[in-house]
């Protein structure tokens, strides 16, 4: 089951720029939540501050309080457990080129030095069903390697992987920017069945997508978080100007 | 409009010719870079195949005035320093690459390093030799195996370390990021993730150094010294094959001198069959593990 998130004066640099500045903001468990906002206005600065990918880059540091459920993940636990318990799909698929298919999705685990046989196809099975892969990777899933899919296949493969090592927390960095129509209605399916046992935090810039999906939004802009409620009231009677201009296309 | 058109003609032909000349070219360095290295494989074949004899593989060197013999203790000797070269100079020049690509980027100690690879793999092999003499030799009083694989392994840690860095630079940082994001700790990732994607091409780096340092003959000279008899002592002096060959090549007498062309065609088939060898491994995913 999903775990909800409580941002507390989060903020983010990288070296001397200030990317995020004071977010405050509730997210709540087993719901989609999508961010928007014009490009480098710092919502992927933010998810990754979710699941401490953040300060993977050098350069990069964070303050504040990010609570999941009771854990302060900056506090209570090291990065690398968080982000077993909350999982990222990234823009663009980065499926593991030297690995076929099933190893791709039971990479999280083995990697971790799980090797119970049984229990990893089991796994793999249940999570290529729930990202609606398994149905056309079945029969090859150790003939092929995970690059040698179309780049659709490859996204839906690299959330079946997040979904392995089972996470209470889905973000989702632009999951289908990179993908055609068909596969990007695909995934927005997807994250429609799998908002009921996770949370997901997705970031977008297609607008119809947030609406699709999400039952709230946050717009940011400029490092901040501009306004923060449900999708439908952004959408058609948002509170600040700023959102406004921005959704109805008079900048960004 | 017409102006534009006479340019394009021009240009076409201008291109066309560019091309082709340019073409011309590579093809014609090609052709020159391949013509030394076919000949001396024609050659050595000629001069190596009618020397070559059964008793080549099974026989130690026949003493001075008698005839017959062959390199068998310098094929297995020149197998043990190689394979303990091996041994020792691939962990450290991978462990070393695996530094400077993932964890000594821009930091002092990563510059030295580098640095210090980089005018180690132009330091003389000769000198490599006495570097190995004056830290082994010296110490143990006596030459040995062990001593000619330090040599040669030292010889090795350069290009694996420059290779590995190169190739690990190249694997991209989404490959990395997808096995952080999955809560893989750090070293993991690099052993499993990032080394296996880069393993081709550090496999053709280790190659390569092998392949460099098993015809070296001047690290040798007084590391591993040479013997005329059986010994798979590594403390003891132990025969190779570019040792004899050198031996054999500047002795006075003819059937030497054929044998030291058959040793020299032995050397390069065994270092081809090694290098294949490896190749129909990795590409089989042995050497990649299975994560």
């Amino acid at each position: 089951m999903g775990v909800g998130i409580q941002v507390e004066n989060l903020n983010a640099w990288y070296g001397h720029t200030h990317t995020l500045q004071d977010i405050n903001l509730h997210i709540p468990a087993n719901h989609a939540t999508a961010l928007i906002g014009p490009s480098g206005c710092g919502k992927s600065t933010f998810v990754r501050c979710l699941n401490r990918m953040h300060e993977t880059n050098p350069i990069a540091r964070a303050t504040g309080v990010v609570k999941m459920g009771e854990i302060d993940i900056y506090k209570d636990a090291s990065p690398v457990e968080i982000r077993r318990r909350v999982g990222m799909v990234f823009q663009r698929p980065n499926p593991f080129p030297t690995m076929s298919i099933y190893d791709n999705v039971a990479s999280g685990l083995k990697l971790n030095g799980f090797r119970n046989r049984r229990v990893l196809d089991e796994v793999v099975e249940r999570s290529l069903k729930q990202s609606a892969l398994w149905d056309e990777v079945k029969n090859d899933l150790r003939k092929k390697s995970g690059a040698s899919l179309s780049g659709g296949q490859q996204q839906r493969l690299c959330i079946a992987r997040a979904l392995a090592v089972d996470p209470e927390v889905l973000l989702m960095d632009e999951p289908a920017s990179a993908l055609d129509p068909v596969s990007t209605s695909k995934i927005e399916d997807l994250i429609f069945q799998l908002k009921s046992q996770y949370t997901i935090v997705i970031v977008t810039h297609n607008m119809q997508q947030a609406a699709r999906v999400a039952e709230n939004t946050g717009f940011f802009l400029n490092g901040r978080m501009v306004e923060f409620d449900s999708t439908h009231k952004i959408f058609t009677n948002p509170s600040d100007k700023r959102t406004e201009d921005y959704i109805t296309g008079r900048f960004g | 409009m017409s102006d534009v058109r006479t340019i394009n003609k021009i240009n076409r032909a201008h291109r066309f010719l560019t091309d082709h000349l340019v073409t011309g070219l590579a093809v014609l360095s090609t052709v020159l870079v391949i013509i030394p290295l076919v000949a001396i494989l024609v050659y050595l074949l000629y001069k190596g195949t009618t020397s070559l004899n059964l008793a080549f593989f099974t026989h130690v060197p026949a003493p001075v005035g008698e005839s017959g013999g062959g390199m068998a203790n310098s094929i297995v000797g020149s197998s043990v320093v190689l394979g303990l070269a091996s041994l020792m100079g691939i962990p450290v020049g991978i462990s070393a690459g695996v530094y400077l690509a993932e964890y000594g980027a821009g930091t002092h100690l990563g510059n030295l390093v580098r640095f210090t690879a980089d005018v180690l793999n132009g330091v003389p092999s000769i000198v490599m030799g006495i570097a190995a003499y004056s830290l082994i030799v010296m110490q143990q009083k006596h030459f040995s195996a062990f001593a000619g694989g330090v040599a040669l392994a030292i010889m090795m840690v350069p290009t694996v370390t420059r290779t590995t860095e190169e190739m690990l630079a190249t694997v991209p940082h989404a490959i990395r990021e997808a096995a952080l994001g999955l809560g893989v700790p750090r070293w993991r990732t690099i052993f499993s993730v990032s080394l296996r994607t880069a393993s081709p091409g550090i496999i053709t780096g280790c190659m390569l150094a092998f392949a460099r340092v098993a015809g070296e003959t001047a690290p040798l000279l007084f590391t591993a010294f040479g013997n005329q008899f059986w010994s798979l002592n590594l403390n003891e002096p132990i025969a190779a094959l570019p040792l004899q060959i050198y031996v054999y090549a500047i002795s006075p007498y003819d059937e030497w001198h054929r044998l030291a062309w058959a040793g020299a065609l032995v050397l390069i088939v065994m270092i081809m069959i090694s290098v294949t060898l490896v190749r129909i491994f990795a590409d089989r995913g042995i050497l990649k593990g299975n994560s």
